[in-house]
């Protein structure tokens, strides 16, 4: 469906198959645990069996006296870094802090937490000499859910932090609340007097794990001159880059990062965890060294997402939501720096709401610190608001998604940050959804039931350069950096081919290392098929302006009679100069030199992406297994420029959302210990658990975009948790407020209810 | 260094030998004994199918399996399910059908898909979801992959 008229685009907008596909299914392509250097060893890390621990002592003799050891590292290895921000791209930490996350220093604070690393010749003996490193602890009281956390009487995890209250100052005790923000707006109470109808309820949800496949990794060459080489699989080639300069105090230019093929990120391989303990043992020991996690550790020391508890109060008046005041209580894990934030602005942001108070609290516990996870917060959020929003409707008789619409945000819509919203199309999506065939069949039958809900996603921006070199048989070569982790070749280079008018299978896109382009910023945020696509347009204008005047050279002409169009330069006035692209191409040694054109962006107008799902479950009452039956997604996203590749972001996003709902649950023994840390005990889900899921393709062009690109791969997963919530309301007519909603849940739910 | 066992088995229709220690699996000696990294590692304990290569036909996690237990097998692996440098329809399919995105979990799909198909070439919807329901992927959320399984049964009932 196109809601606006779209320019006639000839390589946008179709499905061509991507440059790195025949690597990646017969197995040649390189991932990070794939690479094998000269003379390459291998190592493994120590992790803390403690929840909460001082550390007294760590003694490494032992381990460093074994065959095979070549050399162990701990905190102490690492040089004092500065409480300075550093920005990764989605989710900021402190350089002391994420010194303190990759190697312990005075303190474990989650269990799994990295305390020292080995060097040896083979992996098992590696694994053997860190069973025999010493470490002495005072095992203190954990703390596991923000509830706990935000007592007065709460154990500390760090003595030191205080809350940074909305007022921008630090409370005057210590705190595990790192953060307390504040958003309002209007008058909360006078609307909840006026109103028809008032709901309030609170939730909880469990973290959760990006669950990629592939194991965090990381190779690390640190020669002798102090030029470190890092092998890995990243989201973000440059941030990795950063973090180490920082972690490790080099300059930036002596690090080069070499971004390996990924094998998923979803956000959570945007933070370096092995690479600084790499470079660490490859300086001690003079060799190579590659780190790889198993999953026990992806599980226990990576990732997850915040779980957290949330209030949520709002009003109806007249088929308008009046009021909504929430309450948002993050889990950061060890460290601050939950996406509370971004969840308290994401979860009203589809709707006009002029009355609102809004809290949102960082509290640190004895968890992994979080990792960016696919939209951070937002899900968790509209967990809370989008069930008290079906509350709402169906209190007031009003059609879930007639409601949604009623209540829409659209161009000039402040959010509660003030800001307004550009040109949006949240209410085209409404009203894709609504006129779905999905929404139109009934469903029948018991136990079954349908529940609808809204997402929205900011989408980032940031920065993106490329090259692009042009051949002289009229192909060209991208250079880019941004990793590709599911067709940004494709979608880069189709962007590139539009813009020159020449075919796709004439550009040919490779992602470089640190050392190869300028900067660019993480593949996250759903902003690379955006922002990077920013960058190849610019590169692409940038080589139409320097073929013109190479034309206009060649025709002894003025620039300004030169044109460029459809892949061929044409003399405005002598029909008889033309020239194509390739033939242009195959005289750039006469007409000045090699021809490479630049693209350098800044990106600020991402163009917000707004999902509306529905879908369809039976709940079975014996079992409390939920079945989705039927499931279909409409989302803006602006232009599709690849849309098979659209549609699997829309899916696979659902279907994380699914596993969030449903199974998906860190859970935690009281002593801290995460029960469920291996891919048979967190159950994700299979191809057994689905049907096929629908996509609805909205598109209203992003302004911000030369092509009109909008961020896709994030918003998916955001309205799936409360969707599922309300379609199994409306299934059993209970409302779960907990996630997931698991077997065990539904069946003691629904029997307490007897 | 535990003593290495000299085993002798057939790899993608190639004979070959190789040294192991017992405590090694298939997978560490194809990774990093022979040089075979497209078969990947996403668990190390059965649970995600990443790994999945066949042997005597069957698909096996090949975490699961010591590489000793290799001796007079036949081995295929993702690196031997093309024909030169013709691709498996499955292969094609894939790319077709955009059934990856990170593309570490499809050579595994890939291993596995080939053994249903090998076997059951008119599988339907149901099958291949129940078959496949032993290989994990984070990225596709399974539809295309399921797709692009089914147009492959269809080419080759086609050149069948």
């Amino acid at each position: 469906m196109t809601t606006t008229e779209k320019p006639d685009y000839k390589v946008i907008g179709t499905r061509p198959i991507r440059p790195d596909g025949v690597e990646k299914v017969t197995g040649k392509a390189l991932y990070g645990a794939d690479i094998h250097l000269p003379d390459l060893v291998q190592g493994a890390v120590l992790r803390s069996p403690h929840a909460h621990a001082r550390i007294l002592s760590i003694d490494t003799s032992a381990a460093e006296a074994m065959p095979g050891v070549l050399a162990v590292v701990t905190h102490s290895d690492l040089p004092v870094v500065a409480d300075k921000v550093l920005d990764m791209g989605e989710g900021a930490s402190t350089a002391s802090d994420m010194s303190k996350n990759v190697l312990a220093a005075d303190k474990a604070l989650y269990r799994g937490h990295a305390i020292a690393g080995v060097a040896a010749t083979n992996v098992h003996d590696a694994l053997t000499a860190i069973e025999a490193i010493k470490v002495e602890y005072e095992v203190l009281t954990p703390v596991l859910n923000v509830q706990d956390a935000m007592r007065d009487d709460a154990p500390l995890l760090d003595e030191s932090r205080h809350t940074r209250t909305p007022s921008g100052e630090e409370s005057e005790d210590a705190s595990n609340v790192a953060a307390h923000n504040r958003f309002e707006g209007g008058d909360v109470e006078a609307a909840y007097a006026e109103a028809d109808v008032v709901v309030e309820r609170e939730f909880d949800t469990k973290m959760v794990h990006q669950g990629y496949i592939e194991p965090h990794n990381g190779t690390a060459n640190w020669n002798s001159d102090g030029t470190l080489t890092v092998w890995t699989s990243t989201q973000g080639a440059f941030a990795v880059r950063g973090a180490l300069a920082e972690l490790l105090q080099l300059p930036v230019s002596r690090i080069r990062v070499i971004p390996m093929e990924i094998g998923g990120g979803f956000g959570g391989k945007i933070g370096v965890y092995l690479e600084p303990v790499a470079a660490l043992l490859s300086r001690k020991c003079g060799r190579p060294v590659q780190l790889t996690m198993d999953r026990t550790d992806v599980f226990q020391a990576t990732g997850p997402t915040s779980g957290g508890h949330m209030k949520g109060k709002l009003a109806v008046k007249d088929g308008k939501i009046t009021a909504a005041e929430v309450s948002l209580a993050f889990e950061a894990g060890a460290f601050p720096g939950s996406p509370v934030m971004a969840g308290a602005m994401c979860m009203l942001s589809p709707y006009e709401v002029e009355n609102f108070k809004v809290d949102a609290y960082d509290v640190v516990v004895n968890k992994p610190k979080v990792a960016a996870y696919r939209a951070p917060g937002a899900p968790n959020a509209s967990f809370c608001v989008e069930q008290l929003i079906d509350e709402l409707a169906r209190e007031t008789g009003a059609d879930p998604l007639q409601f949604r619409l009623s209540n829409s945000a659209r161009e000039g819509t402040r959010m509660i940050t003030g800001v307004a919203h550009p040109r949006i199309g949240q209410e085209e999506t409404v009203q894709a959804a609504q006129a779905s065939d999905h929404y139109n069949s009934p469903i029948e039958g018991p136990n079954r039931g349908r529940g609808v809900a809204g997402g929205f996603w900011f989408n980032a921006g940031m920065q993106s350069s490329v090259v692009a070199s042009v051949n002289p048989d009229g192909t060209v070569n991208l250079i880019e950096g941004s990793t590709d982790i599911g067709g940004t070749r494709a979608s880069l280079a189709m962007q590139l081919a539009e813009t020159l008018g020449i075919e796709y299978d004439s550009v040919r896109p490779t992602v470089v290392d640190t050392d190869s382009v300028g900067h660019n910023d993480v593949t996250g945020g759903s902003r690379t098929a955006y922002a990077s696509g920013q960058a190849v347009y610019e590169a692409g204008l940038d080589i139409q302006q320097q073929m013109v005047a190479r034309a206009a050279q060649l025709w002894e002409c003025e620039a300004e009679d030169v044109e460029y169009a459809d892949g061929a330069l044409r003399h405005t006035s002598d029909s008889e100069k033309t020239m194509t692209f390739a033939e242009l191409a195959g005289k750039q040694m006469e007409t000045g030199g090699p021809l490479q054109g630049r693209g350098s962006v800044v990106a600020r107008s991402p163009g917000a992406a707004f999902g509306v799902h529905v879908v369809d479950v039976e709940v079975d009452p014996d079992t409390g297994k939920v079945d989705i039956l039927r499931y279909t997604i409409a989302q803006d996203v602006g232009t599709a420029v690849h849309p098979a590749y659209v549609e699997g972001q829309m899916q696979g996003g659902v279907v994380q959302g699914i596993g969030w709902a449903l199974n998906e649950e860190y859970y935690y023994g009281e002593d801290g210990r995460m029960e469920n840390a291996s891919f048979l005990d967190y159950r994700m889900p299979t191809s057994l658990d689905l049907p096929m899921i629908d996509t609805i393709i909205v598109e209203v062009p992003n302004p911000g975009h030369p092509f009109g690109v909008r961020g896709v791969g994030e918003v998916p997963i955001v309205p799936p948790l409360a969707a599922i919530a309300n379609a199994v309301h409306d299934a059993t007519g209970h409302r779960f407020t907990e996630l997931p909603i698991s077997p065990r849940r539904v069946v003691e739910e629904l029997h307490n209810l007897q | 260094m535990p003593r290495r066992t000299h085993i002798q088995t057939t790899l993608n229709g190639e004979e070959i030998d190789f040294l192991c220690e017992p405590r090694q699996s298939l997978l560490e000696v194809l990774r990093d004994e022979l040089g075979l990294t497209g078969t990947k590692e996403g668990c190390n304990n059965g649970n995600c199918g990443a790994c999945s290569v066949l042997m005597d036909g069957r698909v096996v996690n090949s975490c699961c399996v010591l590489g000793v237990e290799a001796e007079g097998s036949e081995v295929v692996t993702i690196e031997g399910v093309a024909e030169g440098d013709t691709l498996h329809p499955l292969q094609q399919c894939f790319l077709e059908e955009a059934a990856l995105q990170c593309g570490v979990c499809t050579p595994g799909f890939i291993v596995a898909a080939k053994a249903l198909l090998d076997s059951e070439p008119d599988a339907d919807e149901a099958r291949v979801r129940h078959w496949l329901a032993g290989n994990l992927c984070r990225c596709t959320g399974y539809d295309k992959i399921v797709r692009a399984v089914l147009k492959a049964s269809e080419m080759e009932e086609v050149s069948a």
